[in-house]
């Protein structure tokens, strides 16, 4: 793996952003080829994705021959819920780029039958060709999308129902009024978000530090499912120093080494 | 970009580079129309995969609902309360300037007149031209049946009272309420509970106006239905403290919990001193409306004009009963309200526009399609720069009117 190590919050929405944009243009996407990206939502990412709106406003890039795949939805909540990840994504990404609305998928949580739904999510990767960047976020328990610990690492597409935990921290979004938390979603399995040409997960912050150590320096376990991907050829950690805390002064000593190195990963691509 | 609509063919266009009014706050958005509505680029996007056909750049522009204006006389020339052999082409005429001030909908509003003028021009009745119940073929009475010693501009001679009990006397008068938004009138009068509670059942606007009601008797009359005020403070009994008269309707606690009375405000800086303005604003911000109260000569050189069955003097930016002091009208535009407003007042951009926009809208139930920029309502819009100057009009998303 790589691990990026950034100061602050800000810094990795940066990153980020650049890293995906410089692999969009070296794939130079066209009518006939898509750059597929997995897409994650919730706080980490939107320093991200406020960094990509800016860049396609600067003409840096275009979303019209990328399609994206977003990693989980909740069940039970209208689409046009303020919570819903549909709304979500049109608010903090799709409205402000050029991407064609046939070109992005997000699970329907509304869907008649949920199992059918989650396995043609499935196919429609299959059909784009499969994933070539999967980006994520990591949960305080260490979950990828919405993995809980005990999701098999084998697992594909399906039906979760929520940990107590992830209902408890997502009740802010719902007036604080637990009976309005959902408590299943659909989202990708481990075994999806691993057949992903390359993964980049997005850390930041103290309270993600215990689960990045779990995931990188300890061995690969259901409990903590992001450790999958330490058996992935092509995964980049991206995280602030805060998220570090938790880790070895060895294994960040090394990768701070590596900085100058990967850093050249988002220089501006030379004009064509 | 190739659009794919399954719910409508029709064009959509997206207003970019803008701050819309929307839930109160100027939010840099962009804003959606398509067949003369607002709409849901969420929904678009999803549901249909559909784009925009047209981009309109707004340079960094303000969007805000289209003004409604709830008393206006006339203007260019026109006066509304004279039957003249074009009636529809007046009210057309005025409608189409006062677009260049940012006015989408208005009621023309009648002073007292004798009822052969309420039956030659209430019953040409305008065209509709939106779904919406008031664009601007509904009209606001206002007067007769107000009082002798308040009838300001008004002509004394056509003053009337409910003698045979009420709504009679109103149907005698009018001949037909299907065309009307809105009555003026006093409350103190006999007989008029019965006469506020029929209106107010059929939907009609009560507003008390050119009265010297007491506080009580203004506070029975918004229980019997009365929701609006007409030209606060003028032509009605002055605040005092041991008797607010209507004025007291502001802070009355009779006011029923779910109601709210909406009182009118001519910010011309001539009808209300600023620091009276600042008064009733503070004391009631969300209920107040802007009106312009414009006559006939608005739009016009100075000189004589016509006004009901009066003539009026222009005297620079003061509108004269001729030869008295009485203020008869005022010749203001809405966007110069609306800027008066702001900057007498203080308040923000936001709340300025609402006294425009929003607030009417409220008071006559319309806000499903007028007043808003919600999804669904009317695109009728206004586009403004920071200091409320307008530089384009659009009624049901076409452009009427640019700078």
């Amino acid at each position: 793996m790589k691990l990026i190590i950034l100061n602050d919050y800000d810094q990795v929405g940066e990153w980020a952003a650049k890293y995906i944009r410089n692999k969009i243009l070296r794939f130079n996407p066209g009518p006939d080829r898509f750059f597929i990206l997995g897409l994650p939502t919730g706080g980490t990412p939107l320093g991200c994705y406020k960094k990509l709106i800016e860049f396609y406003k600067k003409g840096e890039i275009s979303f019209k021959y990328v399609k994206t795949f977003n990693m989980d939805e909740y069940v039970g909540i209208p689409r046009d819920h303020p919570e819903s990840y549909h709304s979500f994504m049109w608010n903090n990404l799709f409205k402000h780029i050029d991407i064609k609305s046939e070109n992005t998928h997000i699970l329907d949580g509304n869907a008649a039958n949920l199992v059918e739904e989650c396995d043609s999510f499935e196919e429609e990767i299959k059909a784009a060709g499969g994933i070539d960047l999967f980006v994520g976020g990591i949960g305080p328990d260490g979950h990828i999308a919405f993995n809980e610990p005990g999701s098999s690492l084998l697992s594909r597409t399906r039906v979760k129902t929520l940990a107590q935990d992830t209902i408890l921290a997502n009740a802010r979004f719902f007036d604080g009024d637990l009976s309005k938390v959902p408590t299943m979603a659909l989202t990708v399995g481990v075994a999806t978000a691993m057949d992903a040409r390359e993964v980049m997960i997005l850390i930041t912050g103290v309270h993600k530090a215990f689960a990045l150590y779990k995931a990188i320096e300890e061995g690969v376990n259901h409990m903590w499912t992001v450790s999958a991907f330490q058996q992935h050829p092509q995964t980049v950690f991206v995280c602030d120093e805060d998220a570090t805390l938790e880790l070895r002064v060895k294994t960040v000593k090394y990768f701070q080494g590596m900085m100058h190195v990967h850093n050249k990963l988002v220089d501006p691509l030379p004009p064509n | 970009m190739p659009t794919n609509k399954s719910v409508s063919k029709a064009p959509i266009t997206q207003f970019v580079n803008c701050r819309i009014l929307r839930d109160h706050k100027l939010q840099r958005e962009d804003l959606w129309v398509r067949e003369g509505r607002i709409l849901d680029p969420e929904k678009l996007f999803f549901d249909e995969e559909g784009y925009a056909d047209q981009r309109v750049d707004c340079e960094g522009l303000i969007i805000a609902p289209g003004f409604i204006d709830v008393q206006i006389n006339g203007g260019y020339g026109i006066d509304f309360s004279q039957a003249t052999s074009n009636v529809r082409g007046g009210v057309a005429l005025v409608a189409k300037k006062i677009l260049e001030h940012g006015v989408t909908s208005f009621l023309p509003t009648l002073v007292t007149s004798p009822p052969n003028i309420y039956h030659k021009v209430g019953t040409t009745s305008t065209p509709v031209l939106s779904t919406c119940p008031v664009s601007h073929h509904c009209c606001h009475l206002e007067g007769p049946f107000i009082s002798l010693e308040k009838k300001g501009a008004h002509p004394e001679q056509y003053l009337r009272s409910f003698q045979s009990g009420g709504m009679l006397d109103l149907i005698e008068t009018y001949g037909t309420l299907d065309n009307v938004a809105m009555v003026t009138l006093a409350p103190e009068l006999p007989n008029s509970e019965k006469v506020v509670r029929e209106l107010a059942q059929r939907g009609i606007t009560v507003s008390l106006g050119h009265s010297v009601a007491n506080l009580s008797q203004a506070e029975e009359a918004v229980q019997n239905g009365a929701s609006f005020i007409t030209h606060l403070f003028n032509a009605m009994l002055p605040f005092h403290h041991r008797d607010p008269g209507i004025v007291g309707l502001l802070t009355s606690d009779q006011v029923p919990q779910d109601r709210t009375v909406f009182y009118g405000m001519i910010a011309d800086g001539i009808h209300t001193n600023s620091a009276a303005l600042r008064i009733a604003h503070r004391a009631h911000p969300t209920g107040l409306v802007l009106v312009t109260d414009a006559i006939t000569a608005m739009g016009l050189p100075p000189g004589r004009h016509t006004l009901g069955q009066q003539v009026i003097e222009i005297q620079g930016l003061h509108a004269y009963v001729a030869g008295t002091k009485t203020l008869s009208g005022s010749i203001a535009t809405m966007d110069m309200c609306v800027r008066h407003f702001k900057q007498a007042s203080g308040c923000s951009v936001e709340q300025a526009l609402e006294a425009a926009s929003l607030h009417p809208a409220q008071l006559l139930g319309i806000t499903r399609c007028k007043g808003t920029l919600d999804y669904g309502a009317d695109a009728d819009l206004v586009l403004l720069d920071d200091a409320i100057n307008v530089r384009a009009t659009y009624i049901a998303g076409q452009e009427v009117w640019r700078k």
